[in-house]
């Protein structure tokens, strides 16, 4: 059953999160990975835990805020936002991907000749 | 984008550190992330216990994603680094003894490297405490056919020298033949004796040294007739003084004259350790060429080279310019019998070369003292690490990585060589202090020896070189090892695995190869310290004191004698002393040479030298012990012309050779005097050396100056006994005798006899070391070895091995590992004595004496460290040993 879905390569969670915060704004650990779950369909695979790495990574790079506030439903959690330099990243980041998922998809749509 | 890479570094480094306060945010937001997730499942109708299910799943290892942030934000390395530290600084708390010993041993292999590492950092490698000291150099004779008096210059040379050498920014000297106590401090009750040096008034200019307070000589103060001025050395000052800053301008009374003080000199320089090592210094005042114009060489010269002048350069000109340097303006006529040569050598050369090979012997000697220490230290972990094979072999098969494993053994071994090294600087330090402040070693420099940047580079260094060697071999052994190997072969009291047991074994080896080396170098250096205990040195030391006197040149000669007759005959009064003499120089001390032939023969240029003078009182040489060959001693009513002289045995052979010498008539620098007496050889110049030629003046005859005066007095009682009633038996002559200390004559011999009685000391220590470290080695490996075997002991002897046979058996491996140790050092040492041959004294480096003795003891020693667990072994129980396992 795991093998069916997409281990994420290195680095692509973070810019899952990126474009989550620019599309979303304000938002929360929980929140964040229950959209990327909802976005992909339940085709990646991820322990929700596993987001936290990714953001303090981002935090730490200065691409999101982080402030501790209240939820829709008045809990207490941390929510997070990106940043102007966030932004400038994540166009570079994108950028590069639908490049990358361009070019292999002509490489890989090639028509196998030995056939 | 290297802005965003620094800031990141920065809030990883404050991550570390700010561990708690983060780890508290990351709990209080997963547990919020998990109440959200429970919130929204229950919402979605599921049962509460199922929500919470759920959400724990969607969510995986909270553990697991604390590590991971934490990675993620922090410095990994250093957390894994903190976590080996922590588990280490358990386990070596556990095992406390082994932690105590390993901690001790390396501290004392670390300590004595640092402690020599300082005395040859100072004495070889660090330039001289002056200003550009590479332009410093020291001018001396090539082949000096005589002492002293051949190494100097005299004022005209020296004049000359200064005036038409193009080499050098400026020529300076100093007056070679100071006495120590030449002058005294007579403002005050009792007269403070106190040691100066008449330097050149651009000495201190020369060298680079600049006053503490006050100022240096001018030239005109170094004129005949000028006002009296000093300069003081800055323990003087303090000493006598008590600091007194307002000291420069002050006249002071030296010698019942008042002095000006114009400066004091910087706590920095030390006259002593740079020229005249061991010695004190206390004062400087101006040499006036003009006063010194008659009086030959005395000038010990020296000189800065211009910027971009080359030693060979400046020599080359030197070879030019000495040979025609006059001796006496006055008297052309002298330059006929003495030419002038000049021989430069770089300051630091002059100071410290002859001490190079010694240093480097020491430095070696500790070398291996680390290397002992480092090997016995892999054993002990090695040790160690067998023991605790089970454990590792538990924690691999519990998933540790093996680089974990061996990363940690690497953190213990480093942990234990930190320690080591503060342990060891701090004995390095004590030593140092000890060295720097003992104060009578003849060696240049000692005053500067401390631990300073290099030394803690070096220690550094050291420990970070002892804790990988020490921590590899055992590392390598676990990482080439199988778990199943480990957890299957220990804890069975079997015979170990043949590859560990012989890694062991070879180190042991090594370690006792080592010791052997390190004890054939120490014994062959004692053994040349014991044979120049034997010399014979002409007088005897033993039972006889020294003690300087007032001496003022300014004294009638008449008077000079009746006083020097006035205080040998009281001082022969006191109970107890057997005899009393005066010299104006004593041997091994300073020295000063004249010139001696017989009369009326000529001789060719090189046959004669220079003769050492000494003016003594009648009796002095029996009062020193002397041995009169042929003839007679002076006597104080001798006024006989021409005077007597008394000449030493190789004089005799080399100016009357096959006749008989008393009767003779010399002439002395021109005038007459008659061979009296012949006494054999006196070493006048050092204990390793041998006699030069050498002649004793009466002081009864009034041509001849003495240049100072020095009373032995010949007694059975100690120093300490006598010097009271001496000192009131010669104040009642001389109210003006300062307070001066009767020693021990035996002093004057142990100064000279310092630096090698120094390096002796520091092999031997050393040497014993090596060779306790190394018997420690043995038992370690021998102990072990019989612990392991307890088992297999014990059925040998259910199955009837006698308590002797075991016994026999441990030995015989003890032996067998302390014979190969020694064949293996012996070969060593056999080369390594050669590298040692031009520090010994009357004994080869093959001396079979050493060897054997080091054999013997190697192997008594052996044999101890064996015996001990051999004896446990013979006492194994075999019901003990089979039932328990």
């Amino acid at each position: 059953m795991a093998d069916s879905k997409l281990d994420l390569l290195q680095g692509t969670l973070d810019l899952m999160v990126l474009q989550t915060l620019a599309a979303m704004g304000e938002q929360h650990g929980y929140g964040i990975a229950r959209r990327i779950e909802q976005v992909s369909g339940d085709e990646v695979l991820l322990n929700q835990g596993t987001i936290y790495a990714s953001l303090v990574r981002l935090q730490q790079r200065g691409w999101i805020d982080a402030e501790w506030g209240i939820s829709d439903n008045n809990r207490k959690a941390k929510f997070y936002r990106i940043t102007a330099r966030g932004r400038k990243q994540l166009a570079e980041d994108a950028a590069y991907w639908q490049r990358l998922a361009a070019v292999m998809g002509r490489v890989l749509g090639q028509d196998p000749g030995y056939r | 984008m290297a802005d965003g890479w620094a800031r990141r570094a920065w809030q990883r480094v404050r991550a570390f550190f700010g561990k708690d306060a983060l780890d508290q945010d990351l709990d209080a937001e997963m547990a919020s992330h998990l109440e959200l997730a429970v919130e929204e499942n229950l919402r979605s109708g599921m049962s509460p216990e199922e929500a919470r299910r759920r959400a724990m799943v969607r969510f995986g290892g909270v553990q697991q994603a604390r590590e991971e942030q934490r990675a993620a934000r922090g410095l990994p390395v250093l957390d894994v680094l903190g976590q080996d530290v922590r588990y280490t600084l358990r386990t070596l708390r556990r095992d406390a003894g082994f932690t105590v010993v390993a901690v001790l041993i390396l501290a004392l292999g670390i300590g004595a490297n640092v402690a020599v590492f300082s005395v040859v950092n100072t004495l070889l490698l660090r330039p001289l405490p002056f200003p550009d000291p590479g332009r410093l150099v020291r001018i001396t004779t090539v082949n000096p056919p005589c002492g002293e008096s051949c190494r100097t210059y005299s004022a005209d040379a020296t004049r000359e020298f200064q005036e038409r050498n193009h080499s050098f920014d400026s020529v300076t000297g100093y007056f070679a033949f100071t006495g120590p106590d030449n002058f005294k401090l007579t403002d005050r009750a009792v007269p403070v004796p106190a040691t100066g040096i008449l330097v050149m008034d651009n000495f201190f200019q020369s060298l680079g040294v600049q006053p503490m307070m006050g100022r240096l000589f001018l030239p005109e103060e170094a004129l005949h007739g000028s006002r009296p001025t000093a300069v003081l050395s800055y323990p003087f000052w303090k000493r006598q003084f008590n600091g007194d800053r307002n000291i420069v301008g002050r006249a002071v009374s030296f010698n019942g004259t008042p002095v000006t003080v114009i400066g004091v000199l910087p706590e920095s320089f030390d006259f002593g350790s740079v020229f005249s090592p061991g010695e004190r210094v206390d004062m400087f005042v101006p040499y006036v060429m003009s006063d010194f114009e008659d009086d030959g060489n005395d000038l010990a010269l020296m000189g800065r080279l211009k910027p971009g002048v080359t030693l060979g350069q400046a020599q080359e000109e030197a070879n030019q310019l000495f040979p025609k340097l006059d001796i006496d303006l006055k008297h052309p006529e002298y330059n006929a019998n003495y030419h002038y040569t000049a021989h430069l050598i770089g300051m630091k050369e002059y100071v410290s070369g002859k001490l190079r090979r010694s240093l480097e012997v020491l430095w070696g000697a500790v070398g291996m003292i680390l290397l002992i220490v480092c090997v016995n230290l892999s054993n002990l972990m090695l040790a160690r690490a067998a023991a605790r094979s089970k454990e590792f072999a538990m924690r691999m098969a519990l998933g540790a990585g093996r680089g974990r494993i061996v990363r940690q053994l690497l953190v213990e071994s480093l942990i234990l060589s930190a320690a080591g090294s503060a342990l060891g600087l701090a004995i390095a330090e004590g030593v140092t202090r000890f060295v720097a402040h003992s104060g009578s070693i003849a060696l240049p420099l000692l005053t500067d020896v401390r631990i300073d940047g290099a030394a803690m580079a070096w220690t550094v260094g050291l420990a970070l070189a002892a804790g990988v060697v020490c921590g590899v071999a055992p590392a390598l052994r676990l990482a080439s090892g199988t778990v199943q190997e480990a957890l299957k072969d220990s804890g069975h009291g079997m015979s170990e695995g043949r590859r560990h047991e012989g890694l062991r074994s070879a180190l042991v080896i090594a370690e006792i190869a080592l010791a052997c080396v390190l004890l054939v170098g120490a014994g062959l250096l004692l053994r040349s310290f014991l044979h120049l205990m034997d010399v014979d040195l002409g007088f005897r030391p033993a039972r006889a004191d020294m003690i300087s006197l007032d001496f003022d040149d300014g004294q009638k000669q008449a008077a000079r004698v009746e006083q020097w007759q006035e205080i040998i005959r009281r001082v022969e009064t006191i109970p107890g002393v057997e005899t009393a003499g005066i010299t104006d120089n004593l041997p091994l001390s300073r020295n000063r040479s004249w010139g001696l032939r017989a009369k009326g023969v000529v001789y060719r240029p090189g046959e004669l030298q220079g003769t050492f003078v000494f003016i003594v009182s009648p009796g002095y040489l029996g009062a020193i012990g002397m041995r009169l060959l042929e003839g007679r001693d002076f006597r104080w009513d001798d006024t006989s012309k021409p005077p007597g002289v008394i000449i030493n045995e190789t004089v005799a052979k080399a100016l009357w050779p096959g006749r008989d010498p008393i009767g003779q008539i010399a002439d002395i620098d021109g005038g007459d005097a008659r061979v009296i007496g012949v006494i054999a050889d006196v070493h006048e110049t050092s204990v390793e050396g041998g006699s030069g030629w050498q002649m004793y003046l009466p002081v009864t005859a009034p041509q001849f100056g003495p240049e100072g005066a020095d009373l032995v007095v010949r007694s059975a009682l100690p120093a300490g006994t006598l010097a009271g009633s001496v000192m009131a038996e010669v104040r009642a002559v001389d109210p003006g005798q300062p307070a001066t200390q009767l020693q021990p004559l035996q002093g004057l011999v142990d100064h000279s006899m310092s630096p090698r009685r120094f390096f002796v000391l520091l092999v031997g220590i050393f040497a014993g070391l090596g060779l306790l470290l190394a018997s420690l080695g043995i038992y370690g490996v021998i102990a072990y070895s019989v612990t392991r075997q307890t088992q297999e002991i014990g059925i040998r002897m259910a199955l009837g091995a006698s308590r002797g046979r075991v016994q026999a058996t441990v030995l015989g491996r003890t032996l067998r590992l302390a014979v190969s140790g020694i064949v293996a050092g012996s070969v060593v040492s056999f080369f390594a004595a050669r590298l040692i041959a031009s520090l010994l004294y009357g004994t080869q480096p093959t001396d079979w004496l050493t060897y054997l003795g080091m054999i013997v003891l190697l192997l008594a020693v052996a044999a101890l460290a064996g015996y001990l667990p051999a004896r446990r072994a013979s006492r194994i129980d075999p019901l003990v040993a089979l039932r328990t396992n």
